[in-house]
């Protein structure tokens, strides 16, 4: 399996990088990123400059908590939520968009976090599977998954889980036909798809709120 | 993956700046094609302008087009009322590409500009003209079940994967760009490109130039019209080959026609002859065959793909008949 993480290496630490800064525009950065970090650079050009590029600062909403961060832009946002926040719920299958996996909620929607750059969902809202029980009870949809058995290995559930709330949600959940082509987004190596469609027909049919 | 600069642009002149000077700099929309390039190193931008701060993402009527934001998400697109109401085809060929996850991610714009699926173009060890000009064409005399039929050269036989675009050069849609030298307007057939020497070129796009928007003619096919795509799943893979079928019907005859292919070549593949055959005839199958024996001249298969040349016209008299019927 592709791993793209690695540690984070503060800027001032790695001639590399500072000799790529100096080399790369860094005029039309200063254009473009925002407030803080122009006056930062107009007060120390080069290293300030290059730490703010490359260490991103980042405001997020994880689970409902807000998080103030710092990360390397080729940061997934997957990677982000597993390696840096820890929230290991949120699976790693292909890492490359085809597998559904990584499932997460990005203000409300569906998304795989393994596609997109953390720094990209600056000031966003993110769900996680962590983030959808309500303390100990679980979510209905969670519910549904235990009573009809909507697993084997288990690995693919999480993601599973938030796409089918986002797909009760979006109103795709009419039929069993519908359910499998909105579902198709999520492989399940098992084959435990017969008791996936079966618990969200029963989340459907049973009306709770999702 | 390689490193980069990461930047945000608030305003498009911004943006276009700061990829139009800089040759290694790429813009970035959903994501899910270049992050994906990017992780098996086919694609190593030194700078990415995260664009999606951008006010490109309305869908609103103008000038007797629908103009569709850069950055309207293909899932926003393909159930936004006005889209299913005057362009009901663009909508079908939207949801039978990649997966709902996918299009809440998925820009119109990226979709697009979205690259070949090529195995040779995806795997860095391999000869790839379009990767890497020059190293050779490994599809040739390699693997090419998935190649095209229409349009290649002896440089490269990859073809265009987008669903949307498919429905889109049926539709008469013009491609709306902002660039260093200003704006201008590319009709949709004329966007993409074959690759004859320059494989390496997959568009008509200028450095530098950022797509704002997508204009869709108000046009008749509101009701008859079909996407009919062939995969090797039912669903969240991409087309093998895919037919895009619009007609007007009244009273029985074919008033005006739309047909397009996808999976067949470097860019989406509009059939006007099989089109002409088509007006002024009764909508009925012998016609359909007709208007697909001739859509079907001059394809030319390799080892692997020929099942494409009876699949193509098979597919087309289903589109048709489909959307005649709806
Ligand atoms: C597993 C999988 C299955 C898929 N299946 C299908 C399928 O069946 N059918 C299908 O059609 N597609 C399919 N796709 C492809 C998907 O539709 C594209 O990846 C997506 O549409 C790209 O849009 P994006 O906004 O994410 O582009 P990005 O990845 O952000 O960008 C793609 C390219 O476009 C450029 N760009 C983006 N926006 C602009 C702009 N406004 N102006 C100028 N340049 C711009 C970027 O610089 C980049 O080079 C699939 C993808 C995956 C991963
Ligand atoms: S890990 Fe993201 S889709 Fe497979
Ligand atoms: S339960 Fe094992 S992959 Fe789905």
């Amino acid at each position: 399996m592709a791993t793209n993480h690695e540690p984070d290496v503060p800027a001032n630490h790695n001639e590399d990088r500072r000799t790529f800064l100096k080399q790369s525009s860094l005029l039309t950065a200063l254009a473009l990123v925002p407030g803080p970090v122009v006056s930062a650079a107009e007060a120390k050009l080069d290293e300030r400059v290059a730490e703010a590029i490359e260490q991103v600062p980042l405001s997020l909403k994880v689970n409902g908590k807000k998080l103030k961060l710092k990360v390397e832009p080729r940061t997934t946002l997957l990677d982000l939520l597993r390696e840096n926040l820890h929230l290991t719920g949120t699976k790693k299958g292909c890492d490359y968009g085809q597998c559904g996996a990584c499932t997460v909620h990005v203000d409300g929607q569906r998304v795989n976090s393994c596609l997109s750059f953390a720094v990209m969902h600056d000031g966003q809202e993110i769900t996680t599977i962590e983030g959808l029980a309500d303390g100990d009870k679980l979510h209905p949809m969670q519910e549904a998954f235990v009573k009809h058995d909507g697993f084997q290995c288990g690995y693919c559930t999480p993601g599973q889980i938030m796409s089918a709330v986002a797909c009760v949600r979006e109103g795709h959940a009419g039929s069993e036909e519908e359910i499998r082509e909105y579902m198709s987004g999520n492989i399940c190596r098992c084959g435990a798809y017969p008791n996936i469609v079966a618990a969200i027909q029963d989340v459907k049919q049973g009306g709770q709120k999702v | 993956m390689n490193q980069f600069q990461y930047v945000r642009a608030t305003k498009p002149q911004a943006a276009i700046e700061a990829v139009a000077k800089d040759p290694n700099a790429r813009f970035i929309a959903g994501g899910t094609n270049l992050v994906d390039l990017m992780k098996r190193g086919v694609m190593t931008p030194q700078k990415l302008v995260d664009i999606n701060r951008l006010d490109l993402r309305k869908i609103e009527r103008q000038n007797n087009a629908l103009r569709i934001g850069a950055l309207a998400l293909n899932s926003t697109v393909a159930d936004d009322r006005q889209v299913r109401e005057r362009h009901p085809l663009l909508a079908l060929a939207l949801n039978a590409g990649a997966s709902p996850q996918l299009r809440n991610m998925a820009t119109v714009g990226g979709n697009m500009l979205q690259r070949t699926r090529c195995p040779y173009f995806y795997d860095t060890a391999l000869p790839c003209n379009k990767r890497q000009p020059g190293s050779g064409c490994g599809a040739l005399e390699g693997i090419n079940r998935m190649h095209a039929i229409f349009g290649f050269s002896d440089k490269c036989i990859a073809v265009h994967p987008s669903d949307m675009s498919v429905a889109l050069v049926a539709l008469d849609a013009t491609v709306q760009v902002s660039g260093p030298k200003g704006n201008r307007s590319i009709p949709f057939a004329d966007f993409h490109r074959l690759p004859g020497d320059t494989p390496e070129k997959d568009t008509n796009l200028e450095p530098g130039e950022l797509i704002t928007a997508v204009d869709i003619p108000d046009g008749p096919f509101t009701k008859h019209v079909h996407y009919q795509k062939v995969r090797e799943r039912a669903s969240y893979a991409f087309a093998l080959l895919s037919v895009a079928a619009a007609l007007d019907i009244d009273n029985g005859t074919i008033k005006a026609a739309r047909l397009a292919m996808g999976g067949v070549a470097h860019k989406p593949w509009r059939l006007t002859a099989a089109e002409q055959a088509l007006i002024g005839k009764p909508a009925t199958e012998a016609i359909f065959r007709q208007a697909a024996t001739v859509a079907m001249q001059g394809a030319k298969a390799f080892k692997h793909n020929e099942y494409k040349l009876r699949l193509g016209p098979n597919i087309i008299v289903q589109a048709l008949k489909t959307a005649a019927a709806a």
